[in-house]
C-alpha cells in the first residue's frame, strides 16, 4: 500500500499560505505555489515535527540527515513541472505497523499481524483539476498545491483486502491520536493506492498493478479482492498480467484501466538545489550552540511529547477494566465509544463486563443499523447507566431492560423509570404468582413435560418462553427456570 | 578623506603628467576597491607609481590570489575519454517527451552528441573517496519556518497572468497532449 497522508498544519509545506478544506478557488495560493519565477521553497517546521512523530509512533529509524529531490512530470495541476519530494534519503525508514482484525469462524477472535513500513517521506501535494469533458477543458484549482504530505510506503506483507483495510484503519487511528493527520479518506486527507500481484506459493513475485481512486476502507477491501480475483482469472486463462494503473469504480466494484498513463514513467529524479539537507538532532546538547532553538528539531523532545497511541490505549482498557482484547479492539475502533464506555462504567454499579456487552452489542448494533456515530446516539451514557442500575437493583429483569432500551432509543425524552412505570414493566417477584403461571403452562403442555422427563432438556426453554410471554417478560428468568425444573422433574 | 576621493585627485594628477604614465594602470577607482582596507598601502604605492612609472603586476602583497600567472589549461585528448555512447532514436523521442525539448533535425542531434562528448570530460577526474556534492548549500543550515499564515489571498493577481480563466479557475487542455510522432515532424 502507498498511503499519502495530508499533514494537519496551518500553512503549507514550502510556503506561507493557509491550508483549508473548502475555500474559494485559487484563494489560498502564494506566488511559490503558483510557481512564479523567482520564488524559493521555505520548509515548515510543523511538517518536519509531524513526520518525525509519525516515524517514532511507527517504530521507524529516523534519518538524522535527509535530502530533498525533484520528481519531474508534466501535468496541469503541477504548475512547476516537478514535485519536491524525498527519494534518495527520506526522513524515516524501516518501521512496523501492527494491526489487528476480528477473524475466525465467528469473527470474534482477535488476529494480530504486522506490516513493514519501507519509508516515510515528506512531499508536496498537487493542485486539483476538474475535468469538463463537454467543453474539452480542465479547470485547475491550486488551493491544494504545495500542502505537505507524508508518503508512507509499505512492504507487500498483506494478503487480502480485509487485512489491508484493517491496517489502514489502524494507521488512521494512530495519525488521529498523534494529531498529524485527521485521516478522513472521504475528504482526501488520507489517500491509499494499492499495489496488487499474485503468484503461486514458491514462485517469484508476479507482475503488480496499481489501483487508484479508492475513497474508503470498505472500498479498499473490495478493490483489492476484485483485483486479486481478476489477476487469478487472467493467469488461469493463460494470459499475462500487464503492469498498469487501474482505477476503482465503486458502483460496479470493478477496476478499470486508467487512460492517460503511457507505460512506465521516468521521473528524472534530481537533487533539489534550493534546499540544504534536513538535519534532525538527538538531544538538545547535540544541536549546534549558535543556532536558535526554533531552528532545531530534537528527537528527544518529540518523543517525550508523543500522546497515548491506540495500542497503549487498548492495553490500558484491558488492564484497568478486565475486559477481553476483542472488546477493547471494538471500543478503540469506533470513534468516541471508549469515552462512552468509561462514562457509563463510572456512573453505574454494574461490572465493566456487563457494560461491555451492552455497549458493544446492543448500542453499537443499533448505531450501525441506523448509520449513526456514537456522538449522535439518542441514548446518553447517563441514561444507560441509570437503566443498568435499575437492573442491578433487581427492579427489572434483563429482557425487560432490553425492551426499555429500545423505548429510550425511540423516545429519548423519557427516563427509564418513567417508561417502567407507564408500561408496568416492574419485576414480578411474587413467587405464588409465578408458581401459578408455571403450573398453568405445565398443565397445558403435557407432551413437552413428558419429553423433559425423558431427558430432552432443551424443551424447557420453550416452556420458559411461554411463561415469559404470560408475564410479559417481567419474571426473573433464573427463578422461573428453577421452578419449572422443579415441576417437571 | 575617503579612498575614492584620493583616487579622483590622483587621477587628475596623472592626466596632467601624460599618457606615458597611463600604461599598465588599471583605473584608479578599481585599484581603490581592490585594496580598500589598507589606505596606507594605497597612498604610498600610488605615489611610488607616479614617481617611478614602471610596469608592475597587480599582485599586491597581503592579497594572496589563487589566479595563476600563466594559463594552466590542458586540453583533454580524445583517447582519454571513455568510448562515445550512441544515442538511439527511441531515446531521443523519449527525451523529447519527458523534457519537452525539440531536436528538429540532424543538426540538433549532432549538437546533442557534441554536448554529451563535452560532458564526458568529467570522467577524466579521479573522484576516488570523494562524496558527491548536490549543491553548494550543502553545509548551510536549513531554515525552518514557523507555522503562521503569511501569504495567499491574491487570486485576482494570479488569474490576471493566465490567458484563459473561468470563474476563478485556471483553464488547461484536458490531460496531456501527446507529441506528434517522428514521422509527422
Amino acid at each position: 500500500l502507498t498511503v499519502h497522508a495530508q499533514i494537519q498544519s496551518i500553512t503549507k509545506l514550502f510556503s506561507g499560505s493557509q491550508v483549508r478544506f473548502q475555500a474559494p478557488p485559487n484563494s489560498l495560493v502564494s506566488f511559490f505555489d503558483a510557481s512564479l519565477p523567482g520564488t524559493l521553497p521555505v520548509l515548515n517546521r510543523r511538517c518536519v515535527e509531524a513526520a518525525v512523530m509519525t516515524g517514532l509512533a511507527l517504530d521507524c529509524v529516523i534519518n538524522r540527515k535527509s535530502l530533498f529531490d525533484r520528481k519531474h512530470y508534466f501535468y496541469a495541476d503541477l504548475p512547476a513541472g516537478y514535485q519536491i519530494t524525498q527519494q534518495r534519503r527520506p526522513i524515516a525508514v524501516d518501521g512496523t505497523l501492527t494491526y489487528s482484525h476480528l477473524g475466525g469462524t465467528r469473527r470474534n477472535t482477535l488476529i494480530t499481524k504486522s506490516v513493514r513500513i519501507k519509508q516515510i517521506q515528506l512531499e508536496q501535494d498537487s493542485g486539483k483539476s476538474l475535468h469538463d469533458d463537454r467543453r474539452g477543458q480542465t479547470l485547475i484549482d491550486l488551493n491544494r498545491a504545495g500542502v505537505g504530505l507524508m508518503e508512507l510506503v509499505m512492504e507487500p506483507d498483506m494478503s487480502c483486502g480485509e487485512e489491508a483495510a484493517a491496517a489502514v484503519r489502524e494507521l488512521q487511528l494512530i495519525l488521529q491520536a498523534l494529531g498529524t493527520c485527521q485521516g478522513h479518506m472521504d475528504e482526501g486527507q488520507l489517500r491509499v493506492d494499492a499495489n496488487v500481484s499474485v503468484h503461486r506459493p514458491g514462485d517469484p513475485w508476479g507482475v503488480r498493478t496499481e489501483v487508484k481512486n479508492i475513497n474508503s476502507g470498505r472500498n479498499l477491501a473490495r478493490a483489492i479482492d476484485y483485483e486479486i480475483q481478476r489477476q487469478v482469472g487472467v493467469l488461469k486463462n493463460g494470459g499475462t498480467v500487464q503492469n498498469e494503473t487501474r482505477s476503482f469504480d465503486r458502483k460496479s466494484g470493478h477496476t478499470l484501466p486508467m487512460r492517460d498513463k503511457e507505460g512506465l514513467q521516468d521521473y528524472r529524479f534530481m537533487p533539489e538545489p534550493n534546499l540544504p539537507p534536513l538535519i534532525v538532532y538527538d538531544r538538545p546538547s547535540t544541536a549546534p550552540p549558535c543556532v536558535h532553538p526554533s531552528q532545531v528539531v530534537v528527537l528527544e523532545e518529540v518523543r517525550a511529547g508523543l500522546p497515548e497511541l491506540p495500542r497503549a490505549r487498548r492495553t490500558r482498557l484491558v488492564e484497568s477494566y478486565d475486559i477481553l482484547p476483542e472488546h477493547s479492539f471494538t471500543l478503540v475502533n469506533e470513534d468516541g465509544l471508549t469515552d462512552y464506555f468509561e462514562a457509563v462504567v463510572k456512573e453505574t454499579k454494574a461490572g465493566p463486563r456487563k457494560v461491555i456487552g451492552w455497549v458493544n452489542q446492543v448500542l453499537l448494533g443499533l448505531l450501525h443499523h441506523h448509520s449513526l456515530s456514537v456522538s449522535q446516539s439518542p441514548v446518553t451514557p447517563q441514561m444507560l447507566a441509570q437503566l443498568l442500575n435499575l437492573q442491578e437493583n433487581g427492579q427489572i429483569s434483563s429482557s425487560v431492560a432490553k425492551q426499555v432500551f429500545q423505548e429510550l432509543w425511540r423516545a429519548p425524552g423519557k427516563t427509564a423509570q418513567q417508561i417502567i412505570q407507564e408500561q408496568d414493566l416492574g419485576i414480578v417477584s411474587n413467587t405464588t404468582e409465578i408458581h401459578r403461571i408455571c403450573q398453568k403452562v405445565v398443565d397445558s403442555h403435557p407432551d413437552q413435560v413428558q419429553a423433559i422427563r425423558g431427558g430432552n432438556k432443551k424443551v424447557l426453554n420453550k416452556l420458559m418462553g411461554l411463561v415469559q410471554k404470560e408475564t410479559k417478560g417481567r419474571a426473573d428468568p433464573v427463578l422461573v427456570r428453577s421452578i419449572l425444573e422443579e415441576k417437571t422433574s | 578623506m575617503s579612498v575614492v576621493n584620493y583616487a579622483r585627485t590622483l587621477q587628475k594628477v596623472i592626466l596632467n603628467i601624460g599618457p606615458r604614465c597611463y600604461h599598465r594602470w588599471v583605473t584608479t577607482a578599481s585599484v581603490a576597491l581592490r585594496i580598500r582596507d589598507s589606505k596606507q598601502n594605497f597612498r604610498c604605492r600610488l605615489w611610488c607609481g607616479l614617481l617611478t612609472p614602471v610596469h608592475y603586476q597587480y599582485s599586491t602583497e597581503g592579497n594572496t590570489s589563487k589566479v595563476p600567472s600563466v594559463a594552466t589549461w590542458e586540453p583533454v585528448l580524445e583517447n582519454q575519454l571513455p568510448p562515445a555512447k550512441q544515442v538511439p532514436a527511441d531515446l531521443v523521442d523519449k527525451l523529447e517527451r519527458l523534457a519537452l525539448v525539440d531536436f528538429p533535425n540532424q543538426e540538433g542531434l549532432v549538437c546533442l552528441k557534441k554536448a554529451i562528448r563535452f560532458a564526458d570530460q568529467l570522467h577524466v577526474v579521479d573522484t576516488e573517496g570523494v562524496d558527491p556534492m548536490d549543491s553548494v548549500l550543502e553545509n548551510r543550515a536549513l531554515y525552518l519556518r514557523e507555522d503562521v499564515v503569511a501569504e495567499g489571498d491574491c487570486a485576482d493577481r494570479l488569474l490576471q497572468l493566465s490567458k484563459d480563466t473561468v470563474e476563478e479557475y485556471f483553464v488547461a487542455p484536458p490531460g496531456n497532449i501527446p507529441l506528434p510522432g517522428r514521422e509527422e515532424c
